[in-house]
């Protein structure tokens, strides 16, 4: 099956959102706005997350914007935030701002990890989805507060594969396998803790519907060449899962007749 | 009179509103969001809303990254 054949029949799903390419990527730790803008031409993403922060008082702030591809999907983040009133009002700016009900929810619990506050997560959720927020939120990979958070109004979930920008890759396969068979019909996206392609294909091989992702392509020694691998890694990952892979034996299986043999 | 803007005081003309606040700091006026006393004030509102004496207003835009820094804390 060719790639264009794969778009045309495969989707991700994102509320009443479509997009042909599963890669979701982010616009911090780059070297500079010509790495960031090759990467993400190579990437073949269509959505991108972008930060909310104060605007300098004292210097023209220039648009970081302007150094996005303007057909690309912009999903503001509250990363940053501690509390949920803080995500909240985050939410709400970004809205304002950009007219756009998407937001991609963080809530940090800890500096060091960066690990999710997912008390705090949830509570925020719950208030966006009700006010009418297509709310993606990033929290720690455990089946029952994803289907919390599917429960308060969240159309897609966002598990951590290891902390963020840690790039140690899917430490808890089991959590996401087991995430994909009980909840068959969500939208499962892994943020955060990829570090090159063959991690992005075996979250993909796991059943993720999409990968997030931003340090491991920035900090890639080649930010364009990395994104271009992530975009065929997660292809192939993503033909590998619905392809179905064959069960794994102990032993041999031969590929040839074992009769007609000449000795 | 003073407002505290972005966590700064800022002495301004009294009577100002948020739209004239917007252009005496000479910030571009798209893809900013406003709030005023921590509640969001909407482009559209900008004209019509007075400041007052220590109102506390926040302005934000858009940069890259995702990763927490607490520059909102």
């Amino acid at each position: 099956m060719s790639t264009a054949v794969l778009a045309k029949a495969d989707r991700l799903i994102i509320g009443d959102r479509t997009f042909v390419s599963r890669l979701i990527i982010g616009t911090g730790k780059y070297r500079s706005y010509d790495e960031m803008k090759a990467a993400h031409r190579a990437s073949g993403a269509e959505m991108v997350t972008v930060a909310v922060r104060r605007v300098p008082l004292d210097r023209s702030a220039e648009s970081f914007l302007d150094h996005l591809d303007p057909a690309m999907q912009l999903l503001p983040n509250t990363a940053g935030c501690y509390t949920a009133e803080e995500a909240i009002r985050t939410a709400r700016l970004a809205r304002e701002a950009l007219q756009t009900d998407l937001i991609k929810l963080e809530v940090i619990g800890d500096q060091t990890t960066l690990f999710p506050d997912n008390e705090q997560t949830l509570e925020a959720a719950a208030v966006l989805a009700k006010e009418g927020f297509t709310v993606l939120p990033y929290f720690t990979d455990d089946l029952i507060m994803a289907k919390k958070l599917l429960d308060v109004g969240c159309p897609a979930v966002m598990p951590l594969a290891a902390p963020i920008g840690s790039g140690l890759g899917i430490q808890n396969p089991a959590n996401l396998r087991i995430m994909r068979e009980q909840l068959p019909e969500a939208t499962i996206i892994v943020d955060a803790g990829v570090g090159t392609a063959s991690d992005a294909a075996i979250a993909m091989e796991l059943g993720a519907d999409a990968v997030l992702m931003n340090t491991a392509i920035a900090e890639a020694q080649d930010a364009a060449k990395m994104a271009q691998a992530m975009k065929l890694a997660i292809e192939a990952g993503r033909l590998a899962y619905l392809a179905g892979r064959m069960s794994k034996r102990l032993y041999a299986s031969a590929s040839s007749p074992h009769t007609g043999v000449a000795r | 009179m003073n407002l505290r803007i972005n966590g700064e005081d800022r002495e301004v003309a009294n009577n100002l509103s948020l739209k004239e606040l917007v252009t005496q700091l000479d910030l571009p006026p798209e893809r900013i969001a406003i709030e005023l006393n921590q509640n969001v004030v909407r482009r559209a509102d900008w004209p019509s809303t007075g400041l007052k004496e220590n109102d506390q207003v926040e302005i934000v835009h858009f940069v890259g990254g995702g990763e927490p820094v607490s520059s909102r804390q």
